[in-house]
Order: C-alpha cells, then structure tokens, then sequence
C-alpha cells in the first residue's frame, strides 16, 4: 500500500516534469502510468476481445469486454435467472433437469472455447457444473446455453470441461471418487479404496452443430481429478489429469490427502480409448442421467433421461492411462502451446515441475514404471521430467502461456503472478494481485497460437480493494497488459459470483456471428401466433391457454374474461417484431412464477394460476416505446363454477357494458 | 490511492489539451452513433420522393396482380396489422386507406423495409411521428414482400 502510494507519487513528479516542460518527447516511456489510457475504450467504440468469464458459485458465465472490462452479459447456463425467464419459463425450465430432478443453482468452474486446430474458432463456450456433474454447450450466436448433459458414475465434476484440440471430445473427470451408479452405493463411507473409483467422461462434439454425446467412459482408481488439459500439437490424442488425494482418504481430507511427497499426473491416451471402443472391449452399463437441449425454432428446451455409458476399464485395458508423480497435490497441468510440456501446479509444492511429453513417450515405451497404483503402471518421476522452476512463489495453481516462450503460474499463497521461461526454467517477472489470485488466463493462453496482449488474474479475496458492500465483498479480475517485458496491471474490475476459469477470444471471431433476432417464419412453438390474427384463449378443462402477441405497444388479445379460481393460465407470448434489441417482457400480478422476457419472433410462456377473485393487471415489462406505459392489459378472475363467459379482445371493449345497453 | 490515480491522470490529460497535443483530438474522440442518429431534415441528399432505400423504379402495371396482393395480404396480416387498420382509422400508425395515392410506391417500399433512416430524414414521417410517438419497427420484410404488401394496398385502395 505505502509502495504505492510513493509509485504514484513519483508518477505524479515525473508528469508534473513533464508538464512544465510542455513537451513530451515520447509519452509512451515518459509514463508507467498509461493504463487509464490502455484499459480505456471510448463510448460508442467495441472492445478488442470477448472475457468469458465462469461465475463460479452464481452457476452462471458472464461475458466482458477487454481491455474495458464492461460486463456485456450474463449468460444464464447451470442456475435460474430472473433477468431472462431462464428456468422460469415453460420452455426453459427442462434444461436445469437433472436424474435428481429440477436442480435450479449449480456451481460453473471452467469455462472453455471450442477449437479447430488448436485455436478458437468461436463457434461454443462450454462449462461445467462442478456440484451436480453437467457439462454445458452455450451458443456464441445467441449467447445462450444450447446444451446440458449430466454425467453418470461422477460427484464434483472438476477437472471439466477441457477440450482437444479440434473440439473432438470434452472431458469431465470427477473430483470425488464415489462407487460406481450401478453397484450398492450404500456401502461405509470408509470402505473407499474398495469400493470408490474416479471416472472419466469424453463427451463427444458434433461437427456441424455440436451435438454432445456421452461417447464412453473410464472408470479409474479411486482418486481425485482435480484438472485436466488436453494435449495438442505433438501430444495431440492424450489428455492429462491431475490427481491429489492418492491417499485415498474419506475424511479431513485437509490433513490426510496431503500426506504423499507425491501424487500424480495421470497421462491418458485417448486414441487408444477409441481404438478398444471400436474392439467393443467397453461394458455397457446401466446409469439414468439427464440429456437436455434448446431449440431456436421451437423456442423450448426438451430433456431426454438416458440410461446407458459404454465404460472402458483403465486397470483391465492396458495403454490407455499412465500416471507419473506430481509433488504435492497437484492442481493444475497446464499444455504449451506446442503440446511438449506439461506444467503441473502442485498447490503444496515449493517449485513447479515441468513434464516433456517427448520423455514420457519414450518413458512409456521403456516400461521406466516404478509400480502401479490400482493396477494402472507409474512411470518414474526423473524419467518424465523435462525440469523444475526453482523457488517460484507459494501455492501455484495455474499456468497459460504467450508467443514469445513464457508461461504464466497464478501462486495463491503469495499473491502474484509469476512468468518464467519455458525452455531454461527462469523465473523472469513477478507482479502481485489484489489478493489471492486462483485461475489466470491469457487471450489464446491454452491455444497453439496465444496472441498474448493481455492477461487477467481472477482473484478470490478483494477486501480493500473496492467500496465495501457489507460482509460480502465483489469478487475481481485484474488486468494485466503483458505485451512488454514487465507485467503491468492497468484495471480492476469486479465480477458475478466467483471467477474461477475463463477465456479471452478476438471479438472478430464471435462478433459478426449474433443473431439478431428470431424469424417469425421459422417458429415452430407450438403455442407461436402467427400474427394478431392468429391470438385466442383456449380452455381445456382447467387449463387456460392464452395465445398473446406484443408489439410495440399492445399486447392481443389486452382483456381477458371467463378466467375461474381453480384454473390454470398459460400465456404464450409471441413478440411479433422483427428487429434487432427489441424485447417485450411480460408479467401479471400475483405470478409465483416470474416474469418473461421476450426476444423479437420468439414465444415464451408463462404458467400462472390465479389466487383469489378479482381484476389482475398484466404489462410489458422492457421499456419498448414511448407508449411502453400503455402497453397494459387486465385479467378478470371469477369465482369456481361462475358462468362468466370466456372473452378476449383489443380495443374492442367485451363485453357491451350495461349502460351501453341501456342506450 | 485510486484517487492519487485518478489526480495523476487528470493532471495529465489536462496537460495533454494545454499542450495542444495534436489537432485531431477531438475528431478522434467523436463516435459515431450506430443507434438512433439525431433528427436531420434539411439533408441537401435526401429525396421524399422516392424515400430512402433500395427501390428507385418499380414499374407497376394498370391493373392489379392478383397473386402478387394474396402474398402481399399474408404478410400484412403478420406484420402490419397490429399497427395499421385498412380504414382511415388510426391504430398505432396511421390506417392505410389511400397510402397509395399519398406515396409513390418507392417511398411505400422504402419505408417498409428501411424505416430508421427514414423516420430521420423524412419530413412527412416526422410528422407522423409527432402523431404517433411510436418508431415504425423494422419488421425485416423482404424484397418481395415489401412489392407484395404494396400491391395489397392497393387492392386496399381499390384497384382492380
């Protein structure tokens, strides 16, 4: 802090200087001070890049612009979401089901974009939910969640949702051994080194629309996979998984799984996998996990129970996994860009180990193994280790790479980011963060080709850092303008929930892809009104069905009557315009429910069931128009069994009042 | 210490502009407005004529195309109506009787698949817009449609 104070200090001497002088030669190297100016993008101006950003226990990803840092959106993915009808509305609620049933909040970690060749092609961002283990596809056209697949035989789906390098398979390794779905679970919880085994999902990609699939499984000795990376370039066809809690504890896992001098790295050959799954050495097994999609054309989301993995066994099937020691519960292994070199994070070690995939190859063709673990062989340290960065901080936890030979380790314990030369091991900058930095991400940092402008650190602790806002504090990213040869933080900025992993991807390759707005003529809802002339009330015995449409600024039919206490009302509402950034929200009083938000050619329902007799009004609730006030309706609620009629209209004033009667 | 900051890059930008740092600050620091650009009537290029758009000629014949205002009723009835009557009564626009005697049939079609510009520079749409305070909405008609819906209004107007 006091440091600080004196940098600015001295800042401020050296642009008084150079104000006196009236003459700067070059302010580039006049001023340490620019990042006002580096981070700054004036209004009405895109930013550089797109910031994906998980949000950690919010169960949501969020999506900023760097260098300004603005939040552009929060892409609802594992948890409900008032701001968009997200797990509210009809058609959205089956994508938060799960074998458990609805799940409305989960816990999104790690957030990955899809690749072809190695590099981003911004067509998906993928998450996972950490809790209860899913993995998500989000959509860069419409920035919404497209896809969500459960994982059976897993708890803690952690190390997840790392991608090969043509977007081929996702991966999901679970963080809790638990035994597997098919057997007696009900077993003492002590009994984990018999009866507990780790599992590996590989989620399969579909080219052309990304399609998942859970293509097979392997069942793993119990342990737990903390993170993975997949291998790329020369490692391309291997995935790596790092292990802590070799010790295969059950209980104060903080003491007792930090025992080993060493856990490992497992190394997996997943062409090898393929390879038996052809052979059909997979045995078919019975799970239920849920598979749910989102339709752009029927605007809803359908959710499949499935029951059936094909699962690959890493002891009985040889050549798929090999783990080497990793000292001490590792945390991340982070891949080079050339796919040579894997970087472990041990959380309690003093150095960083780095791995050469060229040595475990030939580690592995020696059979160099020092024993096994459950049957799966151990290949000796020294004989898969390229080197060691020596005394590069406390508690490293992540490594991302640039284009110039360096990587970059986040070090929990000691606040910084430390960046050090891949090929002679040397630590060659460190800069602190504000406080605790847990992931850290460069723009391209885990593809073949970083573009390494900038780098943010996602910090778990803020505490002075902005206005205090009770005992909960805003989580933050940091900045860091790493094109020099020192790092340098140019700004702050707080973010939703708690930012574990993210990306940064050129907003060339995702900005030109938004979708605008839904064609009308490609609605397939089956509750869409084709127009105004296409709204009505249907009953169904209890059931009411309102087709409603809005424009700016009415909603049809506007009044309701023949509505009874005992009823049910769904509202499917259609936003007839046809323009970009026009949405027509939608709410009714007394709605236990939500609201809807409505995007322009899109249908949304809202379920609503009358609680007492009476007059309800209903409005738009996204300021559309200038006569977005009017844009308001009434619902007439009558007793059970009253014989009002069933009417609807606009501007057509049902039914004849009767003192027009009179007349 | 943010504010220590933020007096350093005052001070400093203040210095910047006293120093006349160069003279195209302040074209570089306008933007442009990509969202609704500010009312202009007096554009020297515009012509109300024919409207703004893609269309400058289209050849209507005497008699009306059946097929053509069929089409041109379907699309109205999903996109015009909840905003426009066939009467003389205004809705949220004005009715359409007599639209075609008001416009030619390059402003009609201009209007309909180009509105924003439009509603902008236009002089009569401006003043419609006093009337109506509701900014037509883009609703993406096609080429064909646009041709369509005019042949459909002037079926309205009773053409045969």
């Amino acid at each position: 802090m006091e440091k600080n104070v004196v940098a600015a200090m001295v800042l401020a001497i050296v642009l008084f200087a150079g104000f006196s002088s009236c003459k700067p030669k070059d302010i580039g190297s006049a001023v340490s001070g620019d990042a006002a100016a580096k981070s700054y993008v004036a209004p009405g101006k895109y930013d550089e890049y797109y910031n994906f950003v998980s949000g950690g226990f919010s169960g949501q990803m969020s999506a900023y612009g760097l260098p300004s840092g603005r939040l552009l959106r929060v892409i609802p993915v594992f948890s409900v979401d008032p701001e968009k009808g997200y797990g509210f509305s009809e058609e959205t609620k089956p994508m938060l089901n799960t074998s458990h049933g609805f799940v409305p909040w989960d816990d999104l970690h790690h957030v990955q974009m899809s690749k072809t060749n190695g590099d981003y092609d911004g067509r998906w961002a993928f998450g996972n939910a950490n809790n209860t283990p899913r993995v998500a596809r989000i959509d860069l056209s419409t920035f919404r969640t497209a896809e969500i697949i459960e994982l059976p035989n897993s708890g803690g789906n952690h190390s997840s949702p790392f991608i090969t390098e043509n977007t081929e398979y996702v991966v999901a390794g679970t963080r809790f051994s638990v035994p597997p779905d098919d057997k007696n679970g009900d077993v003492p919880i002590n009994t984990y080194k018999q009866n507990f085994k780790g599992t590996l999902s590989f989620i399969s990609v579909a080219k052309e629309n990304g399609k998942l699939d859970l293509a097979f499984q392997i069942q793993c000795p119990g342990v737990n996979f903390d993170l993975s990376r997949a291998g790329k370039g020369v490692s391309h066809g291997w995935f790596f998984f790092s292990c802590y809690n070799t010790e295969q504890a059950n209980t104060l896992l903080e003491v007792n799984a930090s025992q080993k001098d060493k856990d490992f790295i497992m190394a997996v050959n997943w062409k090898k996998a393929e390879e038996y799954l052809k052979a059909g050495k997979g045995r078919k097994q019975a799970v239920r996990y849920a598979h749910n999609t989102y339709s752009d054309v029927t605007h809803s989301a359908t959710s499949e129970i499935k029951t059936e993995v094909i699962v690959l066994d890493a002891k009985d099937l040889k050549e798929i996994c090999y783990f080497f020691p990793c000292p001490k519960s590792p945390h991340g292994c982070d891949v080079s860009p050339t796919g040579e070199y894997i970087v472990g994070s041990g959380k309690l070690a003093a150095l960083i180990p780095v791995f050469s995939f060229d040595k475990l190859q030939k580690a592995i063709a020696a059979k160099d193994f020092i024993g096994d673990f459950d049957g799966v062989p151990i290949l000796k340290y020294e004989s898969v280790l390229y080197g060691e960065v020596k005394k590069p901080g406390l508690g490293p936890l992540h490594t991302e790479f640039d284009n110039k030979g360096n990587a970059y380790t986040s070090m929990f314990v000691s606040s910084e980011v430390v960046k050090w030369n891949i090929k002679d091991l040397k630590v060659v900058d460190r800069v602190p963060t504000y406080y605790s930095v847990g992931h850290l991400c460069v723009a391209g940092g885990d593809t073949k080709t970083p573009d390494a402008k900038y780098m943010v650190a996602y910090n778990k602790i803020t505490k002075d850092r902005y206005l205090p806002t009770g005992p909960e504090l805003a989580q933050s990213a940091q900045l860091f303008d790493i094109s020099g040869d020192k790092m340098q933080l140019i700004l702050d900025f707080p973010t939703i929930g708690e930012p574990h992993y993210a990306q940064i991807i050129s907003a060339e390759l995702v900005k030109n892809k938004a979708l605008k707005f839904f064609k009308m003529e490609d609605n397939k809802n089956p509750y869409f009104s084709n127009g105004e002339g296409a709204t009505k009330v249907v009953r169904e015995g209890n059931k009411i069905h309102v087709y409603m449409t809005a424009i700016r600024s009415h909603l049809t039919p506007d009044n309701i009557e023949g509505i009874k206490m005992g009823d049910e009302v769904y509202f499917h509402v259609t936003n007839l315009e046809q323009d970009w950034d026009v949405p027509h929200g939608f709410a009714i009083k007394g709605a236990n429910n939500a609201e809807l938000l409505i995007m322009p050619g899109e249908t949304q329902t809202l379920k609503w069931v009358p609680d007492r007799v009476g007059i309800f009004p209903m409005y738009c609730t996204d300021f559309c128009s200038a006569l977005h006030q009017e844009m308001t309706g009434y619902v007439r609620v009558s007793p059970a069994g009253s014989n009002t009629p069933l009417l609807f209209s606009t501007g057509k004033n049902y039914p004849v009042s009767d003192t027009a009667k009179k007349k | 210490m943010k504010k220590m900051f933020i007096i350093v890059a005052v001070l400093f930008i203040s210095f910047l502009i006293s120093c006349g740092g160069g003279e195209k600050k302040a074209d570089s620091n306008s933007t442009v407005s990509s969202g609704e650009p500010v009312t202009n009537t007096d554009n020297p290029s515009y012509d109300p004529i024919r409207g703004e758009g893609k269309f400058t000629d289209v050849a209507i014949a005497a008699t009306l195309d059946q097929a053509m205002a069929i089409e041109g009723e379907k699309v109205y009835t999903v996109k015009c109506s909840s905003c426009h009557k066939l009467t003389d009564e205004k809705l949220v626009g004005p009715g359409f009787t007599g639209v075609t005697g008001r416009h030619t049939p390059e402003w009609v079609m201009n209007f309909a698949t180009n509105p924003d510009p439009m509603i902008n520079k236009d002089p009569k749409v401006q003043a419609l817009l006093e009337l109506c305070l509701v900014r037509m909405p883009n609703q993406n008609l096609t080429d064909d449609d646009a041709r369509h819906v005019y042949e459909f209004l002037r079926k309205n107007d009773g053409v045969k």
